[in-house]
């Protein structure tokens, strides 16, 4: 495997993680509007994601910290290009991350409220546009021959953008579900399955017209098919299993699937894409690749020993803090936020 | 106006903004640190109260120095997107490491710390605050390589266009790197040691929690002198520096436009005037010039104009002098802050070997309480100095500002963004404030109750 190869490996692994940790709390994020029936419950919920949001959020930050590092053109195309949503998801995040540690901090319903309203546009604005952006990726933008892009408001928003944004986010609020009956307790978590499982319709029907859309709209099946059939066939399979081990109440499995869903969902995009990392709907010549988009391979050596030594820790010391919060929150206990 | 300029001013606030709380995260994190070892090996509570309290204003900083972040780190690509082109392969290489080293690190043992409390053993809970002020450090250590390649770019070659890594150890070594990474950690230490002094001579003044806060004021008062001078010392030697890597941004900072003389005076105020370049009604101290740039009392110091048209040969037509005002007042301004906050350190430190601490002089007290303001001064100074004095180059000699800047973004869809962001700024400064308020006027006594409260959640109700 070429340097060039494995970095486009290590940045969608990044994603693929990005969504499945930060998927959760955005869905328990969501959660604080659509489950919870009172104040009590909605902080028994901020409080089972209050150890991990940050750490989830900083798979995305070090993501596109790698873009940049392996692949300056991708990173620098992207950004500007998508200059406006990623306006919107910034604002969105920075309001999410306060939110969690004001709330608290005074008594007054107003404030509380305010705060709420932050968490939950601040959980569910950013895995849509985020999902917007990634869709609009592989459906080809206007991308010229000096890899810039002057995208207009269609190019960016439109059917089968907004389908897979709103797939997305209903992903993220089931996988949430699911985390939610892993660290709460009682009514919370009945509640929290039988949504789940009510939810798994509408996302079936929204995942086969994501995948009929990506069949008919892009290249990609195309260029991957039987890989990306594959990852289709898995998904499907994940999907059923997430709907069996819900009604059988085992969680921690079910919560596995629904994991398993999104990071086939997120991964059959870079599958597709590659040896892509843009695609130009101008000119198949002005697409952005794994080499034309790189950095030199001084670099890429020299970031590849640096992660590759850094990884086993980071995850380590990850894994330890899910371990130390595996236990439930309770509302005798004392509550952070 | 143009794209360059809302992005330049855009890129600015978020800076300065983030920066406001950045130090203090490094500062506070290293004195809780501090302030639980002590718990730890004393066994005395008091000090875990201590580390909790300042903890609370701990955590409230991080969460508005984390959101901005984001921003921070995102706005390259955004509106610097030739620029991310030009040098992404040596600068967005610290910038992945910081996050894989850094913000990993900070963000998943400040997770432990403030939830882990009675989840795991007073030891662990020790190390996970270390690890906090180390990733904090660390950071810092990262994103300022990344800086130091756009005052002194090293370790590279242009190759198609583009600048290409090909040597990392001259990038961790480079002499910009040793002299600015000590100057601005040592500031964020004494920022923080300053915000500890500052709030704890407040309510000593009030008379409230006395003991509590003399102790605090003790443990930060020796961080903040000891930091302060270092400072002074590390920014000495930057300025050495500067003189040999960047010399325009040293004359700029003088006013400095013909040739100094030798020995070179130190200007201490100058009426300015960019039109005509000369100065009028100029105070100056002899010597002290030539002593900042060599460590000796004599040598010559080179003026814009000779500058100027020396970078004209090397570069081509073109301004190449800085906003000469911006950066000769900065680093005054800078100056003076640092000074200050030597001279409050050194007199805190001698009531404390007085042992007079128990009646401090009133007015001392309120000094140290605005002392508090005096290092965000100092460091927003410092990094406009830095910053400006740069100018027109974002990476000197090798690219400009005007040629940085996305070619595909609108300026209304920066002007939105400018205003959008600047929105939120106001906000989150002003909620912080406000809760630091409310936290300081609490005590540290008061956490007792609030903890009682959330045992029964269903009290609250309503």
């Amino acid at each position: 495997m070429s340097l060039n190869e494995l970095w486009f490996l290590l940045i969608a692994v990044l994603f693929v993680g990005f969504f499945f940790l930060e998927g959760f709390d955005f869905g328990v994020g969501m959660e604080t509007q659509i489950l919870a029936k009172n104040d009590t419950e909605r902080r028994i919920l901020i409080n089972s994601i209050g150890p991990f949001w940050d750490a989830n959020e900083v798979w995305l930050i070090t993501g596109a910290g790698a873009m940049f590092a392996a692949f300056p053109h991708w990173y620098a195309t992207l950004f500007s290009g998508f200059y406006i949503p990623f306006v919107f998801a910034l604002l969105a995040l920075i309001a999410r991350g306060v939110a969690f540690e004001f709330r608290g901090k005074r008594d007054s319903k107003a404030w509380q409220k305010t705060w709420d309203v932050c968490i939950f546009f601040g959980s569910f604005l950013p895995p849509f546009l985020l999902a917007v952006v990634f869709a609009s990726f592989i459906k080809g933008l206007p991308i010229d021959k000096d890899m810039q892009m002057y995208a207009g408001f269609f190019d960016i928003v439109n059917a089968y953008t907004v389908v897979a944004g709103i797939t997305v986010v209903l992903l993220c609020l089931v996988h949430g579900l699911m985390f939610t009956t892993l660290r709460t307790l009682g009514d919370l978590q009945e509640r929290a399955r039988k949504l789940a499982q009510k939810l798994l319709i509408p996302l079936a029907a929204l995942l086969v017209a994501f995948v009929v859309m990506t069949y008919t709209m892009t290249d990609i099946f195309d260029k991957r098919g039987t890989l990306l059939w594959i990852v289709v066939v898995l998904g499907v399979v994940a999907y059923l299993l997430a709907g069996y081990f819900m009604t059988k109440k085992k969680d921690g499995y079910a919560f596995g699937m629904t994991g398993a869903v999104m990071a086939l969902s997120v991964a059959s995009i870079f599958i597709g894409l590659f040896p892509r990392v843009m695609i130009s709907s101008l000119d198949q010549a002005f697409n952005l690749t794994i080499t034309n988009a790189a950095s030199g391979q001084y670099s890429l050596k020299v970031m590849t020993i640096v992660s590759l030594t850094l990884l086993p820790f980071v995850l380590g010391y990850q894994i330890w803090s899910y371990f130390i919060f595996h236990k439930r929150v309770h509302e005798k206990e004392h509550l952070e936020y | 106006m143009d794209t360059v300029m809302l992005s330049r001013i855009q890129f600015a606030s978020t800076t300065i903004f983030h920066y406001f709380f950045v130090p203090v995260s490094i500062g506070l994190a290293l004195l809780i640190a501090i302030m639980e070892t002590m718990y730890v090996r004393k066994g005395n509570e008091e000090y875990k109260r201590m580390a909790q309290f300042w903890g609370k204003l701990f955590l409230i900083n991080f969460a508005v120095g984390v959101v901005t972040g984001i921003l921070q780190e995102f706005q390259f690509g955004m509106n610097w997107s030739d620029y991310s082109r030009f040098v992404g392969d040596v600068f967005g290489a610290p910038l992945a490491i910081e996050a894989l080293l850094a913000f990993f690190l900070e963000s998943t043992f400040i997770g432990i710390w403030i939830f882990g409390w009675d989840k795991v053993s007073k030891r662990v809970h020790l190390f996970s605050i270390w690890m906090v002020a180390l990733g904090t450090m660390l950071s810092a250590f990262w994103i300022l390589l990344a800086n130091s390649f756009m005052q002194h770019p090293v370790g590279f070659a242009i190759n198609n266009g583009r600048a290409e890594m090909n040597d990392i150890f001259a990038l961790i070594t480079n002499g910009q790197l040793l002299v600015e990474f000590p100057h601005t950690v040592l500031a964020a230490y004494a920022t923080g040691a300053f915000l500890v002094t500052g709030i704890s001579a407040y309510k000593l003044l009030k008379k409230q929690d006395v003991p509590f806060f003399r102790k605090s004021f003790e443990i930060a008062a020796i961080v903040g002198i000891i930091s302060s001078f270092g400072v002074a010392v590390a920014g000495h030697a930057q300025a050495q520096y500067l003189v040999e890597t960047q010399p325009m941004k040293m004359a700029a900072s003088e006013a400095l436009w013909g040739e100094s003389g030798d020995p070179a005076p130190w200007t201490i105020f100058a009426n300015i005037d960019v039109d005509n370049k000369t100065n009028s009604n100029e105070i100056q101290v002899p010597y002290l010039l030539s002593f900042l740039s060599y460590s000796k009392f004599s040598g010559e110091v080179k003026g814009m104009n000779q500058l100027q048209a020396e970078y004209e040969q090397a570069y081509g037509p073109g301004d190449y002098i800085p906003p000469v005002k911006t950066t000769f007042w900065s680093f005054r301004i800078m100056v003076a802050a640092g000074t200050l906050m030597i001279v409050l350190g050194v007199y805190a430190i001698y009531l404390m070997w007085r042992k007079k601490m128990d009646k401090p002089n009133t007015w001392f007290m309120r000094f140290m309480f605005w002392g508090l303001l005096l290092p965000p001064i100092a460091n927003t100074s410092g990094w406009i100095m830095t910053e400006i004095g740069r100018q027109p180059w974002t990476v000197f000699g090798l690219m400009t500002t005007e040629d940085s800047v996305s070619p595909n973004i609108t300026s209304g869809q920066v002007l939105f963004s400018v205003i959008s962001f600047n929105i939120i700024y106001a906000v989150l400064g002003a909620v912080l404030i406000g809760l630091f308020v409310k936290v300081i006027k609490k005590g540290p006594y008061a956490m007792d109750n609030e903890h009682g409260e959330s045992h029964d959640p269903y009290n609250k109700e309503g």
